[in-house]
């Protein structure tokens, strides 16, 4: 038996899922065209701190920048950032969109912690048998609502706070048609080192543009003699910075107390920004 | 996607779709030559798949929502989400007027609304408003709430 093919049947197709894609992308780049830079935090690894430095940085920046400033947890399995900025819904919906969260010092910010009940992990509707097979699909459909569905409005700059893995800078860094580049974090370890730098080689590799290297948790501070003293072996920030040259923008010593300032980071940035 | 009937060397036509909440979504294509009807059924596994892309098989036929995919795919907790209330007519509508024009909303229908979580309640009442309103149906009831869930594709609500 022969019969035509696809592109030998000329009638529309009504579905043109193709088309509804590319309104979904359409929708993405119309939000994010009021944001003047859009900038991805990454890491291969987890554990390094990477929200932390995002809450930390958005502080700085938000004291540095007059068009406001806002963060966008990609972490949507953990999402950490709105506490950290004291970030709380409900999210208020509007026919155009919905209103993020402000957190201090006026930073908007839109996360998972908003929609999903306490102490609950993130969870779809239907059938969780195979789930797996869609989830990668679930979690792009709800980052890109993040960007596209959420009133960012007029913006300095956006960061984005992406899970640990290789892969996520360069999946959501295909969606954001203005994406500036991504800043790396990493702690001084070697298994740091490693891990980050499969990340930054990803981003690099996906036609993202790399801004910088931080090293957190570089050392504690000695309350008693005040003397700093290191918490890993290596010297991963510096070794990342050479193996891709770009600049380490800063090392920030760990911080029991969980304090949020980091102003020396924010001129860092605003430099590899500039 | 597009369905051919052979015997006609025929592109088919979409007719219709339905989602009768077991998980699973069917779409009817039919022949405009010889009126051959045919349904393509689609297993939970693969419903869920072209769901999670966030498309419409048979395209779609209302403006998206706000966060209408995150609202609709995800288990989020009650009162996660605030409706604006409406905004005051400034302009020549009156607000008599507004009400006029929007359906409304049978006690039965109702509730079977407040049966919806509260997550998409908000998202969910808009679709079916604007369904309505668009076909100028005066009064939203069960049934005018399953054509709609049955042509819309929404699943679940």
């Amino acid at each position: 038996m022969s019969f035509r093919t696809y592109f030998d049947v000329p009638d529309a197709d009504r579905s043109g899922l193709g088309n509804q894609i590319a309104e979904q992308r359409r929708r993405v780049a119309q939000r994010l065209a009021s944001v003047r830079r859009v900038v991805l935090v990454m890491s291969g690894k987890g554990g390094v701190g990477k929200s932390f430095l995002t809450a930390a940085l958005a502080r700085a920046m938000a004291g540095r920048m007059r068009g406001g400033v806002g963060v966008l947890d990609a972490d949507l399995r953990s999402p950490t950032v709105a506490r950290l900025l004291g970030a709380n819904g409900p999210l208020t919906v509007t026919d155009d969109g919905v209103q993020p969260a402000v957190g201090v010092d006026g930073i908007k910010v839109m996360s998972t912690e908003f929609l999903l009940g306490e102490g609950r992990p993130l969870e779809w509707r239907g059938p969780a048998q195979e789930r797996f097979v869609s989830r990668g699909s679930l979690e792009v459909g709800t980052l890109r609502e993040f960007l596209s569905d959420v009133l960012w409005g007029e913006l300095d700059m956006l960061f984005i706070d992406l899970p640990p893995g290789a892969d996520g800078a360069v999946e959501l860094g295909g969606l954001i048609p203005n994406l500036t580049g991504a800043l790396a974090v990493t702690i001084p370890s070697e298994e740091s080192r490693a891990s980050v730098s499969r990340t930054m080689r990803a981003a690099r590799e996906g036609g993202i543009r790399l801004l910088g290297v931080i090293e957190n948790m570089s050392g504690y501070r000695c309350d008693g003699c005040d003397t700093a003293r290191p918490l890993f072996s290596g010297n991963a920030g510096a070794e990342l910075a050479g193996e891709f040259r770009v600049d380490l923008l800063g090392r920030v010593p760990f911080s029991p107390s969980g304090d949020l300032g980091a102003p020396n980071l924010g001129d860092a940035v605003l430099k590899a920004l500039a | 996607m597009k369905f051919l009937c052979i015997t006609c060397d025929e592109a088919m036509v979409f007719s219709e779709r339905q989602e009768p909440g077991d998980g699973t979504f069917a779409a009817g294509f039919t022949c405009p030559k010889c009126g051959h009807a045919i349904a393509l059924l689609a297993n939970p596994m693969e419903t869920q798949l072209v769901g999670a892309l966030g498309v419409k098989i048979g395209g779609r036929e209302l403006d998206q929502a706000p966060m209408e995919f995150v609202r609709s795919k995800m288990l989020g907790q009650d009162g996660a989400f605030a409706e604006e209330p409406p905004s005051t007519d400034s302009g020549q509508r009156t607000a008599d007027s507004a009400l006029a024009a929007k359906p409304r909303w049978s006690p039965e229908a109702t509730a079977r609304l407040d049966r919806v979580p509260n997550f998409v309640r908000g998202m969910v009442k808009k679709i079916y408003t604007e369904y309505a309103a668009e076909r100028r149906i005066a009064e939203i009831t069960p049934e005018v709430m399953d054509r709609a869930r049955s042509e819309l594709g929404l699943e679940g609500m």
